[in-house]
C-alpha cells in the first residue's frame, strides 16, 4: 500500500475540516478527489504530506508514519512531488534553476547531473526549449508544465496534485491535462484533487466523492459518474455536469 | 555706494579640503553604521517574523524604542549619558565618532528590521509551500527561496533609510564629531562666510546621496534581470 489514511481528523482552531478519514491508496493508482469547495478536499491532499499538521489519526506513505512527530517529514517529502493550483514557481530563478535546485540541495547530486535530469524532465513535459527562461515569461499552462517537472525532477514515488488547472485560462487546460495523463500511463501513483470531471472519467482508477469533511462516495469513475449511490453526489454530479 | 553682500568663492574653495575630511567621516560613520545597523536589521527582522514569543517580544520592544525617541537624544545619551556611567564604573569612554557609529547602528537598525520584517511577511506563503513540499527544511528553504526574494523588494526601502542615515550623520555636530556639518560650523566661524560655505556644505551631501541612489539603482537593475 503506497497511501494509508486511518480515521484522520484535521481542525482549524474550532472548525473540523476533515471528520475522520479512511482511505488506502495502492501503487500505481490514479485517484481523483471531488467535492464542493469547503468539502476538505485540498486540506486532505495537503495532510499526505503534512503541509498541513494532523489534529489525530495516522496517515502512512509507503510504511512510514509521517503523523509521528518523530519522523523526519523532509525526506518523505522528496518522496512526494505536489502541483499546486498557483504553480508556486521560484521566480526569481530560470526553469532549469527551478528544477535543480532541490535536486542539488536536498538530494545532493551534481549541478551537471541535476541539469542533464532536468532537460529530461523538461522533455516529459514538451519545455525543454524554455529551460533559460524566467517563469515570467511563460503562460499559466507552461508554468504549470514547469512546475510538475520540478516536482518530478525529485523522482518521487507518488505525485499530490491540488486543483491543477483551476488558475488557467480554459484554452491552456488541455495542455496540462495531458501531461497529467502520460504520468498516469507510465504508472505513476497519483491524488488529483480536481474540479475536471472528464480527466476524472478518462483517467482515474478511482473516484473519492468528499463533502462536509468526510467521504460521503468512492467508486470507479463509470459508477460514480453513471450511476451515484448518494443523494449528495447526485446533487454535485448534477450541479456541474 | 556698496551695500550688497559680497560674496566670495575663494572662501569656500579654500576650505574644501577642510571640508572633505569631514565627508570622510560622514562616509566613515554612515558605511560602517549601516553596515552593523544591516546586521542588527536582518536579526531582529527575522526575530519578528519568528513564531518564538521572547525573540519576536524583545525585537518590537527594540524597535519601538529607538523609532520612538529622536536620534539626536539617542547620541546624547550614548555620549553623554552613557559614557558618565562607564567613567564611573569602567574608567573609560567612549570616542565621539564610535559614539556616532553606534547610534547610526542602533537607530537604523531599528527601521532596516521593519523594512527585512515586511519584505520576508510579503513573499507568498505557497513559495514556502513549494520549497518544503520539494523537501527542503524551513533554512534551506527560506535561504534559496524567501531571502533573495525578499532581498530584491527590500532594495528601494533600504535605499531611503541609506540617505535618511547618511544625513542623520550631521546631528553629531552635537557630540563633536568632526563630520561634515560640524567642519563646515568651524570654517564658518573661523571666516564668516556663512553662504559660501554652507552651499559647499549641502552640495556635498547631495553629492553623497545621489551616489547612493545611484548605486542602488543599478544594484536594483541588476538584481532585476527577469
Amino acid at each position: 500500500m503506497m497511501i494509508q489514511v486511518i480515521d484522520l481528523h484535521k481542525k482549524f482552531g474550532n472548525l473540523e475540516v476533515l471528520k475522520g478519514i479512511d482511505n488506502n491508496i495502492s501503487e500505481q493508482e490514479v485517484v481523483c478527489v471531488i467535492g464542493p469547495s469547503g468539502s476538505g478536499k485540498s486540506t486532505f491532499l495537503r495532510c499526505l504530506n503534512k503541509l498541513e499538521d494532523i489534529t489525530s489519526g495516522q496517515v502512512i506513505i509507503d510504511g512510514i508514519d509521517i503523523s509521528d512527530p518523530n519522523t523526519n517529514i523532509n525526506k518523505v517529502r522528496t518522496e512526494l512531488g505536489m502541483v499546486f493550483q498557483q504553480f508556486n514557481l521560484f521566480p526569481h530563478m530560470t526553469v532549469m534553476g527551478n528544477i535543480t535546485l532541490a535536486p542539488i540541495k536536498e538530494l545532493g547530486i551534481s549541478k551537471k547531473e541535476a541539469q542533464e535530469n532536468g532537460l529530461k524532465m523538461l522533455d516529459k513535459v514538451g519545455l525543454r526549449d524554455k529551460a533559460d527562461v524566467y517563469p515570467s515569461a511563460l503562460s499559466g499552462g507552461q508554468q504549470q508544465r514547469v512546475a510538475i517537472a520540478r516536482a518530478l525532477s525529485m523522482n518521487p514515488k507518488i505525485m499530490l496534485f491540488d486543483e491543477p488547472t483551476s488558475a488557467l485560462d480554459p484554452e491552456l487546460v488541455g495542455e496540462v491535462l495531458a501531461v497529467m495523463k502520460n504520468l498516469a500511463n507510465e504508472g505513476m501513483t497519483m491524488v488529483v484533487v480536481t474540479h475536471e470531471m472528464g480527466f476524472a472519467r478518462e483517467v482515474g482508477d478511482r473516484v473519492i466523492f468528499m463533502d462536509e469533511g468526510v467521504i460521503v462516495e468512492e467508486n470507479t469513475p463509470e459508477e460514480i459518474f453513471s450511476n451515484p449511490q448518494n443523494e449528495r453526489t447526485q446533487a454535485f454530479l448534477s450541479k456541474i455536469i | 555706494m556698496e551695500t550688497g553682500l559680497n560674496l566670495d568663492w575663494s572662501i569656500a574653495v579654500n576650505a574644501l579640503p577642510f571640508l572633505l575630511t569631514g565627508a570622510k567621516l560622514t562616509i566613515i560613520i554612515t558605511v560602517v553604521g549601516l553596515l552593523i545597523g544591516f546586521f542588527i536589521g536582518a536579526i531582529t527582522g527575522l526575530a519578528r517574523t519568528s513564531s518564538n514569543k521572547l525573540f519576536s517580544g524583545i525585537s518590537t520592544v527594540y524597535v519601538e524604542i529607538i523609532r520612538g525617541t529622536p536620534i539626536l537624544v539617542q547620541a546624547l545619551y550614548l555620549y553623554f549619558g552613557v559614557n558618565q556611567l562607564l567613567q564611573h564604573s569602567a574608567g573609560f569612554k567612549i570616542g565621539s565618532t564610535t559614539a556616532g557609529i553606534i547610534a547610526i547602528a542602533i537607530n537604523s537598525g531599528a527601521y532596516i528590521s521593519e523594512i527585512v520584517r515586511g519584505s520576508i511577511q510579503s513573499i507568498d506563503k505557497g513559495q514556502v509551500e513549494a520549497g518544503r513540499s520539494l523537501g527542503m527544511s524551513s533554512f534551506k528553504t527560506f535561504i534559496y527561496i524567501v531571502w533573495p526574494q525578499a532581498l530584491k523588494r527590500m532594495i528601494p526601502p533600504l535605499g531611503n533609510q541609506f540617505i535618511i542615515s547618511l544625513k542623520d550623520t550631521s546631528l553629531f555636530a552635537f557630540i563633536s564629531v568632526a563630520e561634515l556639518t560640524r567642519q563646515g560650523q568651524m570654517s564658518v566661524s573661523a571666516t564668516f562666510a556663512a553662504f559660501e560655505i554652507y552651499t559647499f556644505v549641502a552640495l556635498l551631501y547631495l553629492c553623497m546621496t545621489m551616489s547612493i541612489s545611484l548605486v542602488l539603482r543599478v544594484v536594483e537593475r541588476r538584481l532585476d534581470v527577469n
